[in-house]
């Protein structure tokens, strides 16, 4: 038993903080805003580079074949700089739904033109009828009736959907099922589709505990550059113990969402609940983060000039993303009281 | 990352587990802070102790096993599940213990170590003063050294079990010109010293078990002081680390709370009582955060076998098992409705007095091991960085 990440994990996930440092300004975000399909090929392509897409591919098909724990501190810094290119659907969730759908011709086709940072695919969620990427995506993974469907995009409907965070894109999606694009069905399409939304949930969960994270780091820096009565805000205790309280909601959220990592990249049996409690902790952390920032911030957080809110808002978004927390403390409920999937305390194993 | 124990790991618990089921008491004792219980819980302690199990982390030359800090969490889950008796000593065993071994000499490690682990001697902690709370560099008690004794004058306050305790530690005022934080020696005291007089206060659970310990002209060997002499600060920081931090507050603790508020919630659902809707996320909530202590304190226990070390963030810590215990608590009495009046013992109660009597102890969390206010400046200037006035 030992509960922590190893050195070369930890020196992936400075690798990709350093990157996206100096490629993912938040100038680059913004700027993102304001470009037709809110997407950079240029961006996509050197993420590639550094393996960010192939993450869970399999070395055979081009990919690092790591897994979600090592995902999962990647995930933390996308989070931290705010980038909403679809790393979430395309290598968190996508990627390891072909790889473990059984479609061999599929999987050889697409795993190594994700891997390459030339195919983005996109992901219906099964508890929300916007998918997200549509726009951009080469191919999309969608659910009609009992059956899970790979759809080229040219064989879609897609039609554009304006979002509250501009960093986000989301489409509705329609078409008409083929056979020859059925990946699944029946218990099969549920498998999956479950297995989809614990990933996507668990990428979400890191990317706010990032975006907490930069949300705690703002408030800090801005409250001691901000005086008032002639000393640094930073130094009110109304203020400091108000941002102290994020930092403990971050702190125990990153333990779930650490473990939670490691129920899905091993399949535990009790996997969905703890991806369900990384996500309400970290969620719940994040907005935390999102509204205290804010009034910490005063009238110039209240801005759309200022940089607070590119981050409040990916933490809004996060939020109902793959599951809202609604949904997700339902799902905990039902594993706890009504024999729902398994909850399983950690260590502890109370007497019979 | 490897989440799954090694079969020495197994092995350990299950022998663990075997131990505590043969000789947990089947009768619940007195609760410690009465004479009765106190005396119960040390022979318990002394049963612990002849079994192996007293201290399970400690050198085997003290009492202990000499275990690392995740058998000692093994332990802890296994203690919890069979129910065990809270440790009368906790100050002792969970707290001074480590310190002494930390910077205490091999006379005084010889001297202390195992009386404690066997509770033959308990202990209590004497930071508080009237004027010295949350301001714990405010100390006046002096000590101030004549020949090869120093001789003590002034108050301690609320001294946890202080009424049936043999030995006080705590930081004095060595040098009288001094002020805050320097100049303070951390002393241990025999508290049947003479000029020392021990006056029991009723806590808020109506058990007379905090005191307050008045000196007069006391005289303590120089032996008994720990650490180098002006240097108590940064000794009771240390103590105090392990206070907010993980050894006194196990995560199986928590979790066994809150499995049974589950239960609590289930049977008060299938009784057909009440229960406010908003109640079902909040049990999952409570159920959830004690995951994710437990979850955390593996993960400190990784970091600090790893050779890493903690600080501040014991702070974090603290704000969160204390707020946890209240929450717990809070949501079990909302569930038993009218029965959360009734003290344990009364005959309508039930088994359910528990409840009020964790929940009373519960609201003093947020108080003592210095208040969440303390700790939330503690993470804000400490971790966080922000200016401090
Ligand atoms: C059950 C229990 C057991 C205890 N056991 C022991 C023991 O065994 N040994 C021992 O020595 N002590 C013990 N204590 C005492 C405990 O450590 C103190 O009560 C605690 O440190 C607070 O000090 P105080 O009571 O003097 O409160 P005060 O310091 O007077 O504080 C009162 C209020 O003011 C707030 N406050 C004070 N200063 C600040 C500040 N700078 N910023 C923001 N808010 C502030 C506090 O947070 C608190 O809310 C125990 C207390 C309890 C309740």
């Amino acid at each position: 038993m030992e509960f922590r990440f190893t050195e070369d994990q930890r020196l992936l996930q400075e690798t990709v903080r350093d990157f996206l440092a100096g490629e993912c300004t938040v100038d680059f975000v913004r700027g993102q805003w304001e470009t037709e399909t809110g997407r950079s090929p240029e961006f996509w392509a050197s993420l590639a580079e550094i393996g960010v897409p192939g993450l869970l591919i399999p070395e055979e098909h081009g990919g690092l074949g790591m897994t979600e724990i090592d995902l999962v501190l990647v995930m933390v810094e996308v989070g931290r700089a705010g980038l909403a290119e679809p790393v979430t659907p395309t290598a968190a969730v996508a990627a390891p739904l072909l790889r473990d759908c059984g479609n061999e011709a599929l999987a050889k086709e697409w795993l190594p033109k994700i891997a390459a940072g030339e195919a983005i695919v996109a992901v219906a969620q099964p508890t929300s009828p916007l998918v997200p990427e549509a726009e951009c995506a080469d191919l999309l993974i969608l659910r009609s009736g009992d059956g899970l469907y790979a759809v080229p995009a040219a064989d879609a409907r897609i039609t554009p959907q304006k979002s509250n965070d501009p960093s986000q894109k989301l489409a509705t999606v329609e078409f008409d099922p083929q056979p020859a694009q059925l990946i699944a069905s029946g218990a099969n399409a549920d498998r999956l589709e479950t297995a989809a939304l614990d990933r996507g949930a668990l990428a979400c969960a890191a990317q706010q505990l990032g975006a907490c994270e930069q949300l705690i780091q703002m408030s800090v820096d801005y409250t001691a550059e901000r005086k008032q009565f002639g000393v640094p805000i930073g130094s009110f205790q109304a203020v400091k113990h108000q941002v102290a309280d994020i930092k403990v909601a971050l702190e125990y959220a990153r333990s779930h969402v650490e473990r939670a990592a490691h129920s899905v990249a091993q399949d535990v049996e009790s996997r969905s609940v703890d991806v369900s409690m990384a996500k309400i902790s970290a969620g719940e952390a994040a907005l935390q983060g999102a509204s205290t920032s804010l009034q910490v911030h005063g009238a110039l957080g209240y801005t759309w000039e200022q940089d607070l809110h590119v981050w409040m808002r990916r933490a809004w978004t996060l939020d109902l993303a793959w599951g809202e927390t609604a949904w997700h403390r339902e799902r905990l409920a039902e594993a706890l009281f009504d024999g729902g999937p398994p909850a399983v305390s950690f260590g502890f194993e109370p007497a019979a | 990352m490897d989440l799954k124990y090694t079969p020495e790991q197994e092995a350990f618990r299950k022998e663990a587990r075997a131990w505590l089921e043969a000789n947990v008491p089947s009768e619940k004792l007195a609760s410690f802070d009465t004479k009765e219980g106190f005396e119960q819980h040390r022979e318990w302690e002394k049963k612990l102790q002849a079994g192996g199990y007293a201290m399970v982390p400690w050198p085997v030359e003290y009492g202990g096993r000499g275990a690392n800090l995740l058998e000692w969490l093994i332990f802890e889950e296994e203690y919890y599940r069979a129910g065990a008796p809270g440790r009368v000593n906790q100050n002792g065993i969970f707290l001074l213990g480590p310190t002494i071994m930390d910077v205490g000499t091999p006379e005084q490690k010889a001297r202390f170590l195992p009386k404690m682990a066997s509770s033959e001697e308990v202990w209590a902690q004497g930071w508080s003063e009237p004027n010295a709370g949350s301001d714990m560099a405010n100390i006046q008690a002096t000590a101030i050294k004549d020949g090869d004794h120093f001789v003590i004058n002034g108050q301690k306050t609320w001294a946890s079990r202080g009424a049936f305790a043999h030995w006080l530690f705590g930081m004095f005022r060595s040098d009288p010109d001094s002020t805050r934080h320097k100049g303070l020696t951390f002393i241990l005291v025999p508290l049947d010293t003479p000029g020392i007089t021990v006056r029991p206060i009723e806590k808020l659970n109506n058990k007379k078990a905090f005191a307050e310990v008045f000196f007069d002209d006391a005289r303590v060997p120089v032996e008994y002081q720990l650490g180098e002499e002006g240097k108590g600060w940064d000794v009771a920081m240390a103590t105090a680390g392990f206070e907010r931090g993980l050894m006194l507050r196990s995560p199986a603790r928590f979790q066994d709370t809150a499995r049974k508020l589950v239960e609590l919630y289930k049977e008060t659902v299938a009784s057909g009582a009440y229960v406010a809707p908003e109640l079902r996320r909040t049990v999952a909530q409570c159920w959830m955060d004690a995951e994710a202590y437990a979850l955390n304190t593996y993960q400190t226990v990784a970091h600090l076998m790893g050779g890493g070390k903690i600080g501040a963030e014991a702070s974090l810590n603290k704000i969160f098992w204390s707020e946890l215990d209240t929450k717990m608590h809070e949501t079990a009495l909302k569930l038993l409705g009218h029965r959360a009046e009734l003290l344990p013992g009364s005959s309508a109660a039930g088994d359910v007095g528990e409840w009020l009597d964790g929940y009373i102890f519960a609201l003093a969390g947020p108080i003592y091991a210095g208040t969440n206010e303390i700790q939330r400046n503690i993470i804000a200037e400490r971790i966080l960085g922000m200016p401090r006035k």
